[in-house]
């Protein structure tokens, strides 16, 4: 039997993990991926804690959650392709000339 | 077959939904949904100006429908609707008669830039009203999975929005900037509502502060870090440093009607939720987040009212303006009395009418191509278009906070706040502030008045109808409740009427 406080550190790791990688990767892919990963943290989370619980509204949440990122994802995916179709490559570095 | 039985014999539970309730969000919807559907399915294009009136019209209807409600909850009524899901009071009432004032002002502005810009369309009307009833349903929320996904469709409508001019590389990168650092803040939001529903076992508003009243955490390390998370998630959304470094881009390298509609909406829906969040759930832990927030709001005043200072791109400076007014509202914030909550809202009520007559105004003067925003293409405007530049003036000056004007009476609404609940320290830091600030609004209109334009002017600005007529109404607002307040005030402070 595992515990469910690993399940939560397991969480609190695939978030960390997603925070880090979308503030030192450069690629907008990845740092698109690194969001998918915090949201998927977020949904183990909701999880366990609905089973340390015993109630069905965290488990209900994520579907919202799976919902949502999904919606994301296709607004997300259409701003790159629109930033693809000009300029062909995705780095963050080089697309950001907006400062000051 | 027993199985069958069962499930026979136990009836589903079907919530009664109130539609009154989310009338006004629901407008909206249905509105985006028809005029993109209408667009659709005509062959030919729809005359010109229809999709600024429908959403006129829409925009009215959610306007009416929210006055309908406010005059069942204006005497400090407040009841659940729709299973508890969303609950009507005079907080969100007043919301959404905010947030259809945007989306009045929005439309206005847009109608002719869109055409101006070759991008006429259903696109931009429909998304403004979907982010708008996202905003509606953020300030309505009684469930934090509710104001979760008011935020998000609040802000999934404002990413397209931001990088809707397909020719300007800025403004799709401002939507890129704006879609990863804002998918980020909503990941660090959603991960605050996991940890308090770990904590206290409910992601409803009201049974989360049934618990906290009840009982008392041994170690309540899970809930004050979910705190933490939602404060970070709902800092984003207001542009609180240090969570403000998506602001000059975006507000910069979106389309300039884009830009006044995402700073009125979006920062009001963001402090709705805030205050929802902190005053109606968390006012038992206030001696935790008061800290916090007063580090945020001194950190906001002192950052964007010195930063804007050097900025030479005017949306660039109003974009740092922009957080500056967001912290006088968390001065509001910070105090958490009823005196410092009603003049949060008054500010914000007070900024949406500001803020979207400014932009108005360089929606005009940023000419076709939307790029002539340099403080030098201001220079002499006073001589050219009188009008204009008077208009940019008053509300410069009305940013500024100089009297009789409603952003006087915002600023001072606030800090008189403070200075009743005894913040004598946050109220200096926001006079400071608001001296500092008031340098870089006049240098704007110095360089309107006292500086002469170096070339003859090819072609004339023209002043569209619909910027007329929003420049019209965002002044008359500011100026006539510049001098007499009591009205809009007593909306205010009626609004306040949280569930405790």
């Amino acid at each position: 039997m595992v515990p469910g406080s690993w399940f939560l550190g397991l969480a609190a790791i695939l978030f960390t993990i997603g925070a880090v990688g979308l503030l030192v990767r450069r690629n907008v892919l990845v740092m698109f991926m690194c969001v998918e990963l915090m949201l998927n943290a977020v949904n183990l989370t909701f999880v366990t804690f609905a089973r340390m619980l015993d109630d069905i509204g965290g488990q209900v949440v994520v579907f919202f959650v799976l919902v949502v990122a999904a919606a994301e994802v296709v607004v997300g995916l259409g701003i790159i392709v629109a930033i693809f179709r000009r300029r062909h490559d995705a780095t963050a570095d080089d697309v950001f000339a907006l400062r000051g | 077959m027993s199985m069958l039985a069962a499930a026979t014999s136990t009836p589903i539970h079907v919530p009664r939904v109130e539609w009154v309730a989310i009338l006004p969000e629901l407008i909206l919807v249905g509105a985006a949904l028809v005029l993109l559907t209408a667009s659709g399915l005509r062959r030919a294009r729809l005359p010109r100006g229809v999709h600024m009136i429908a959403t006129i019209a829409a925009a009215g209807g959610a306007l009416g429908a929210a006055w309908y409600l406010w005059a069942q909850v204006s005497d400090g009524k407040a009841r659940d609707a729709v299973a508890g899901a969303v609950v009507v009071d005079g907080f969100s009432v007043f919301f959404m008669i905010l947030v259809s004032c945007a989306v009045v002002l929005g439309a206005l502005l847009a109608d002719d830039y869109l055409r101006r810009e070759d991008l006429d369309g259903p696109e931009f009307y429909a998304l403004m009203m979907l982010s708008a009833s996202g905003a509606m349903f953020m300030a309505a929320a009684n469930d934090l999975i509710v104001l979760f996904l008011g935020l998000e469709l609040l802000s999934i409508s404002l990413y397209v929005m931001a990088g809707l001019h397909l020719r300007r590389s800025e403004s799709q990168e401002a939507a890129m900037k704006y879609f990863l650092l804002g998918a980020f803040s909503s990941a660090f939001f959603l991960y605050g509502i996991a940890l308090v529903y770990g904590a206290t076992g409910s992601t409803a508003l009201p049974a989360i502060a049934d618990f906290l009243r009840t009982n008392v955490l041994v170690s309540n390390g899970l809930l004050v870090g979910g705190l933490g998370f939602l404060l970070v998630g709902l800092g984003f959304k207001v542009a609180a440093v240090p969570f403000h470094m998506w602001t000059p881009d975006v507000y910069q390298g979106a389309p300039t009607p884009v830009t006044g509609f995402m700073a009125a909406a979006a920062k009001a829906a963001g402090f709705a939720g805030l205050l929802r969040v902190l005053f109606s759930t968390f006012i038992t832990y206030r001696l935790d987040w008061q800290p916090v927030v007063w580090a945020l709001a001194v950190a906001t005043l002192v950052l964007g009212s010195v930063v804007a200072l050097v900025q030479t791109d005017v949306k660039r400076m109003l974009a740092y303006s922009s957080i500056a007014h967001a912290g006088y509202v968390l001065v509001g914030v910070e105090v958490a009395t009823s005196r410092g909550t009603a003049g949060a809202l008054f500010y914000l009520l007070a900024y949406t009418f500001m803020v979207l007559g400014s932009f108005g105004v360089v929606t005009v003067v940023g000419r076709r191509g939307d790029a002539a925003h340099d403080l030098d293409t201001y220079r002499g405007l006073a001589s050219r278009r009188p009008a204009l530049a008077l208009a940019f003036t008053i509300f410069l000056l009305a940013q500024a906070g100089v009297p009789p004007s409603t952003g006087f009476l915002a600023k001072f609404y606030v800090i008189g706040a403070a200075v009743e609940a005894r913040a004598y320290a946050l109220a200096i830091i926001a006079m400071v502030a608001a001296v500092v600030a008031a340098f870089f609004y006049l240098r704007v209109i110095v360089v309107m008045y006292m500086t002469a334009s170096e070339e003859a002017e090819s072609p004339r600005l023209r002043v569209p109808v619909g910027v007329t007529v929003a420049l019209a109404a965002t002044l008359g607002f500011t100026l006539v409740f510049g001098i007499v307040p009591g009205t809009v005030f007593d909306f205010a402070r009626h609004a306040t009427v949280l569930r405790f």
